[in-house]
């Protein structure tokens, strides 16, 4: 485990920066995240991801699949893909401070 | 990690069950991870963006030793058809969608769907024929020009 420091706090995260503890993280790391990921500005749409994939994390336990995503966080497919164009779950995920999903769909 | 591939062409050339998802699942997949990809439907494959058909594809259940069925019970009218509910129940329960559906969903993730034309012309069918996502119907040599400097995956 190693840890990498955010809007001045340092955070726990795996081999590929994502948060291992969902407790540390704060809506300034998220957008430093972001930023390092090539989206500069987080708009109302992106958060609505964000915290729905945070709730769910939270709530269930593992991260949604896309098609969950698709059909219940607001956002459809197509504009998941516009909003985190390296692809929408990890990256909402890593954003959102929560493990990386292991899902193939 | 550093080494990473950027774009993917899958081809799918089968239409059983078994033959269409392992392709939508590497097209899907590569779309979730940032990679462009594009599906190139060929022979009974076109199948899966066939409208009359794309609801109805099913597992084989004849020459499939891998389902451990005797060739003569697999036979038996229905069996097909049962094997291909139950696995999709399992589906369901996995998240992983029906056929049509998933198609439309790589569509919507920006993956490009394409028809094999010798394949088109030999069936008979025409663009009307499908699915409204599949973006043209396409020569072998024309999937070769999109797929250029990707790598190709038949299944």
């Amino acid at each position: 485990m190693s840890t990498l420091s955010y809007a001045g706090t340092t955070v726990d995260v795996d081999a590929e920066g994502f948060l291992t503890d969902p407790q540390q993280w704060n809506e300034e790391i998220a957008a430093e995240i972001a930023a390092e990921n090539g989206i500069d500005q987080l708009t109302d749409r992106h958060w609505l991801v964000i915290n729905f994939m945070r709730d769910t994390y939270l709530e269930s336990g593992s991260a949604p699949s896309i098609r969950t995503l698709g059909k219940a966080s607001g956002v459809p497919i197509k504009e998941l893909y516009q909003l985190f164009p390296k692809g929408p779950a990890k990256l909402a995920a890593k954003i959102a401070g929560i493990p990386k999903p292991r899902g193939c769909i | 990690m550093d080494e990473q591939i950027s774009k993917v062409s899958v081809i799918i050339s089968k239409g059983s069950l078994e033959g269409v998802y392992p392709g939508l699942i590497m097209a899907n997949g590569a779309r979730m991870e940032g990679i462009e990809a594009n599906l190139f439907f060929t022979f009974f494959g076109l199948d899966a963006i066939n409208k009359a058909k794309h609801e109805h594809v099913k597992v084989s259940t004849v020459g499939n030793p891998g389902l451990h069925l005797a060739t003569w019970a697999g036979g038996i009218p229905g069996v097909s058809a049962l094997v291909t509910h139950k696995l999709a129940a399992e589906m369901e329960k996995l998240d992983i969608p029906p056929i049509p559906e998933f198609v439309e969903m790589i569509a919507e993730s920006g993956a490009g769907l394409y028809a094999c034309k010798a394949s088109v012309d030999l069936f008979g069918l025409g663009e009307d024929d499908f699915i409204d996502e599949v973006d043209e119907v396409i020569t072998v040599g024309e999937f070769y020009g999109l797929a250029a400097g990707g790598q190709i995956i038949f299944t």
